[in-house]
């Protein structure tokens, strides 16, 4: 997963097509046609509804292209968010990113199928 | 029991190392309070009313005599605050008055220490474990296989169960191996950690639901259909707290492979589109009750794509199902032979003429065993002189001790707040007995009044509103007498210091609901509330009897409420062992609230009268 600081975020770049999605809207009746980004949102980092638009995007529609985490995203988020679908995120300025960096590196697998390892750990092992 | 494997053990060792370092992250000021929060949180670390509480899941209430004996170790070495936190706590809660006995003794608050509390949800408490602590704990936890993951926080919580699970005599199917999917599935869930409120399943495999399963968020009831196969009648939208609701069924059967394919549809679904707006309207009972068949609807179909469209990722197969049903290992017990029947009954006479008691220990505590040699022990952790559900370290160990003579070294945390001992020999149940009184904890008082459920209430917790505990001591106190206690016959009375029900009190046959007036403590009184169980009948909520009442007040209500169920009560027509009557809910069904009410307001003190 790629980290950026949010002075690095663009919301809008030259010749590129970028849907910014409220986390309230619903991703299934977007049209992908020629999207090279798609911008979820965390108002809060409490509220886990672009957990699910990333989800979908990614397994319902196979959506490709990236899909960036903005808002109030903290570091201890970033593997779910990952395991999600998202491939990148904004954190604001001032943050460790070996802090970050570190959650990563930490649990070698999940049990639950996710966006990375679409199986459960039960069918992989197997 | 589960046998966890390498990779489940790691796994709870590295959740405690990432808790270590978040703690850490916040000591050093990197992460922020309202940062922290979610993740102490969703660790089972909860900052109350004087001290940090920690809540250790205990999924589905197995618990080994290992464990038992780490959770008392934590109770000794680190449930103690230290003398001056515990004084301005004891004389706060003074502050708030005692409540007088009929005798003229007093009762107030006591607080105490070096103790886990068994809660409804079968998670163990304790209280006064600062957190700088909070590490060093969940590692020696963790070295046990326990943990505090997402007991607490908008996540899917510990998963229930029967605590009779996989030794009923009326089950239809073990529910252990699904719970233990369900807790692996449901473990780090890297979409469902930040729901718009907290998530809650139970699930039940025997005829009777001793697992309350229509108060769930979703409630799982194992089910065979016509042509034999397994699966799930699952019901979704239950919940206490300010609404309370019983669950409506969704699907009447779900072949059991379909279970988390399921599951996802309809966490997923909640997760879009319940209410964030507001956290009383936030549990998924709100959006079932609002949407109805869209919600419905919208399930179905988020289901029917996980299936179609991503080809069913979280179908569980036969070779996984076959390897968690083994890792319950039958204990291997010396069963005595057959031919022992006459050895056995004579042991238990004698056990019988020595005491009294036994024959009502056996009647109450004693239940029935799928394997006719064996029998489930109710270890009564509702005694005087203790909260409900309250066990000391001390008495943690010789529970251990008491499951590793007499039941293959494993336990259950009950529902009720009591502990199980599964695999109890007949031949050894005198010996259980004598061992277990000797501890106090052979009480034969199980699904009687004074088996109260009882939440922590204003004595600790930061929500309450007024105070569980010593509203259940006084009535404790009250009912000693086992032969009134016998008479009154089972009595589900479950108590909550606030709204949030955490003492189930809308289920109980008698609830009592702490309220606040004006800083003042007052209790709502509701009647005819019911779990689900075959003696309760189908779920429900009781009814309130009228404004509320003082603290003063409630014995003298409950006493009251059963005085009124003794006048009223009818006789039943089976008298081969003396006089029977029919239950204290089946006569609240029968004649309604009003007499009840009528004499609840009879003994409302004339100090309070008014404003009441």
């Amino acid at each position: 997963m790629k980290i950026i600081a949010n002075s690095a975020h663009q919301t809008s770049v030259e010749g590129q097509k970028i849907i910014d999605l409220p986390n309230d809207a619903d991703p299934l009746t977007l049209d992908l046609a020629g999207v090279a980004r798609i911008d979820l949102h965390f108002p809060k980092f409490s509220d886990g509804r672009a957990f699910s638009q990333a989800r979908l995007l990614r397994q319902r529609l196979k959506f490709a292209g990236e899909i960036r985490a903005t808002g109030d995203v903290l570091i201890d988020q970033l593997v779910q968010m990952a395991r999600c679908g998202f491939d990148v995120a904004v954190l604001r300025e001032g943050v460790d990113l070996a802090d970050a960096q570190r959650q990563f590196d930490r649990f070698s697998a999940f049990y639950q199928g996710d966006v990375l390892h679409p199986q459960p750990h039960f069918a992989r092992a197997a | 029991m589960y046998q966890y494997t390498d990779f489940d053990h790691q796994f709870i060792q590295l959740r405690a190392q990432q808790f270590r370092d978040q703690l850490e992250r916040w000591q050093a000021g990197k992460l922020g309070e309202d940062e922290f929060k979610p993740l102490r949180l969703q660790n089972g670390w909860y900052v109350q009313r004087y001290a940090p509480m920690l809540r250790v899941a205990v999924p589905y209430g197995e618990l080994s005599s290992q464990q038992l004996r780490v959770l008392a170790r934590v109770a000794r070495e680190y449930d103690q605050p230290d003398a001056a936190l515990l004084a301005e706590a004891q004389a706060t809660q003074e502050k708030l008055g005692d409540i007088p006995l009929h005798d003229g003794r007093r009762i107030g608050t006591k607080l105490k220490y070096g103790y886990g509390h068994f809660t409804t949800r079968t998670n163990v408490q304790f209280n006064w474990i600062p957190l700088s602590k909070a590490a060093d704990v969940m590692d020696l936890l963790a070295t046990v296989n326990l943990h505090g993951i997402q007991t607490s926080g908008n996540c899917i919580r510990n998963i229930n169960s029967d605590a009779l699970a996989g030794i009923a005599e009326d089950e239809i199917a073990d529910p252990r191996p699904f719970c233990e999917i369900l807790r692996q599935w449901s473990t780090l869930h890297p979409e469902f950690a930040f729901l718009p409120r907290k998530f809650k399943i139970s699930i039940n495999g025997a005829r009777e639901d001793r697992a309350a399963l229509g108060w769930y968020d979703v409630g799982l009831q194992l089910v065979k259909n016509d042509a034999g196969e397994l699966g799930f009648k699952v019901r979704v939208g239950g919940g206490m707290g300010r609404t309370p609701t019983i669950s409506p069924v969704l699907r009447e059967f779900l072949p059991w492979n379909q279970l988390m394919n399921y599951l996802e549809a309809v966490i997923r679904v909640y997760n879009r589109y319940g209410r964030r707006d507001n956290s009383w309207k936030a549990r998924i009972k709100i959006l079932v009750k609002a949407e109805g068949q869209a919600y419905i609807d919208q399930v179905d179909e988020e289901f029917r794509q996980i299936v179609e469209v991503e080809g069913g990722p979280h179908t569980i197969t036969q070779a996984e199902l076959d390897r968690v049903t083994a890792s319950f290992q039958e204990p291997a017990l010396d069963l005595r032979p057959s031919d022992a029947e006459a050895e056995t009954l004579a042991l238990l006479r004698t056990a019988s003429d020595e005491d009294s008691e036994f024959g009502r220990w056996m009647h109450r505590n004693v239940l029935p065993h799928r394997q006719p040699q064996l029998r489930a022990v109710v270890l009564s952790f509702k005694r005087l002189g203790y909260a409900p559900g309250d066990a000391t370290a001390d008495q943690m160990d010789a529970a251990a001790e008491l499951a590793d003579r007499f039941s293959a070294g494993e336990l259950r945390v009950t529902h009720e707040q009591n502990l199980v001992l599964p695999w109890v020999r007949r031949d050894q149940l005198p010996a259980l007995y004598k061992a277990a009184r000797a501890l106090g904890l052979a009480k034969p008082n199980i699904g009687l009044l004074t088996d109260m459920i009882a939440c922590p209430g204003g004595d600790f917790c930061s929500l309450a509103n007024a105070r569980s505990l010593p509203i259940a001591e006084a009535i404790t106190e009250r009912y000693q007498d086992l032969d009134e206690l016998f008479d009154l016959g089972e009595i589900d009375l479950h108590i909550s210091g606030c709204i949030n029900s955490c003492g189930h009190h809308h289920s109980g046959h008698i609830g009592i609901l702490g309220v606040d007036k004006d800083g003042k403590e007052w209790y709502q009184i509701t009647l005819g509330g019911a779990d689900g169980s075959h003696l309760s009948g189908p779920a429900a909520p009781g009814k309130i009897i009228g404004p509320s009442f003082s603290a003063a007040e409630v014995p003298g209500v409950i006493e009251a409420l059963l005085t009124t169920y003794r006048a009223l009560r009818q006789q039943l027509p089976d008298h081969s062992q003396g006089p029977k009557y029919e239950h204290f809910i089946d006569t609240v069904r029968r004649v309604g609230i009003d007499p009840f009410k009528a004499a609840a307001n009879a003994v409302r003190l004339p100090s309070t009268a008014i404003s009441a």
